[in-house]
């Protein structure tokens, strides 16, 4: 490389690179945030609550339980189950960090790992340089804050189509996650349809329906991603 | 309170899973096993909890529906986070302007 960035350059390209993906978040935090408000969660909560959690499924996950009166336990195993995909991705981006990197800056890094962030993050060459992280959270964390805020503010002062037109997008979201590898793996492909196909029987099949819906989701998710373990184990191309 | 805790809860939980990995773990996981079924993972989950709770999101459940068909199409092109997003809200809104 001939151009030598220092911190505040990269964290500009951060703030640069954070930018469309705050103004995607906004969007969809909104609809989340809609999701709060039936859960009966503040507008303090929700804000702090997407503040600190950055996820959208974990989010969801967690405000359904909230207005189902869950258990704490439910609590914390439904959102490990949830957010296991960062657990993945932090493990692919351990590989990225220098191994010089000092330790706080992985305490603080850890916390920017989203889908979105996270896809940006991997795209950068060589290692990473945590500012850069910082940069793009700057500008994506408010996003989703806020847009999480408005949703519980707002969600009643919108006439009921809107609302019911907004409540969708989460669910389009979560398929442009699962939808476009599904196309280059089988296995990826036979877990989305098996994933509907049992959550729909899940919800009708007597006995297994009387049980909430986020331990549906979690027996279903464990259950369906050890078979796809056991049938169809990953290659291991990357190391020894 | 109850909430507070929840949310406080699923924070722990959704911090200590983005942090281990990078402060203790600093090899490559081995367990073929493991790495597999978390690769599996969010596919599964997410897959589970988009139908049929998109279907039963709407007003209008046949909008849910094609919200769905039309949001796996936009999703097989390659549509972004936000562009398949926004086209779910579309049909929706159309649908149920006339539906």
């Amino acid at each position: 490389m001939t151009i030598k960035n220092d911190h505040k350059t990269v964290f500009l390209e951060g703030v640069r690179d954070g930018i469309p993906i705050a103004l995607g978040y906004f969007a969809v935090a909104f609809s989340l945030g809609i999701a709060a408000r039936n859960a009966g969660l503040t507008v303090l909560q929700g804000l702090v609550a997407s503040a600190l959690c950055m996820a959208s499924a974990g989010e969801y996950a967690l405000f359904t339980l909230i207005g189902a009166g869950a258990a704490f336990l439910e609590v914390a195993v439904l959102s490990l189950i949830t957010n296991a995909r960062y657990f993945l991705m932090s493990c692919a981006l351990s590989q990225k960090i220098d191994p010089r990197m000092r330790d706080y800056h992985r305490y603080i890094f850890g916390a920017t790992v989203t889908d979105e962030i996270f896809g940006i993050s991997v795209a950068r060459p060589g290692y990473l340089d945590p500012v850069y992280n910082y940069g793009a959270m700057a500008v994506a964390i408010p996003g989703w804050s806020a847009g999480t805020a408005l949703g519980i503010v707002m969600g009643n002062l919108l006439p009921g189509r809107v609302v019911s037109a907004l409540s969708v997008a989460l669910y389009g979201m979560f398929l442009a996650i699962i939808i476009p590898p599904l196309k280059k793996d089988r296995a990826v492909a036979l877990c989305v349809i098996t994933g509907f196909a049992g959550s729909w029987a899940a919800g009708v099949l007597p006995g297994v329906s009387a049980l909430s819906a986020g331990t549906r989701t979690i027996l279903l998710t464990v259950g369906l991603s050890s078979l796809a373990a056991v049938l169809f184990p990953i290659r291991e191309d990357e190391d020894a | 309170m109850r909430n507070w805790i929840s949310i406080f809860i699923c924070f722990a939980v959704i911090y200590l899973i983005r942090v281990l990995p990078l402060t203790l773990i600093r090899r490559p996981i081995r367990s073929r096993f493991l790495r597999s079924f978390l690769y599996y993972v969010p596919y599964v989950t997410l897959a589970v909890m988009t139908f049929p709770a998109i279907v039963e999101a709407t007003t209008v459940p046949a909008a849910g529906v094609a919200a769905l068909v039309v949001g796996i199409a936009a999703a097989w092109f390659n549509g972004s986070l936000l562009t398949v997003a926004c086209t779910c809200c579309a049909v929706v809104f159309l649908l149920e302007l006339i539906l």
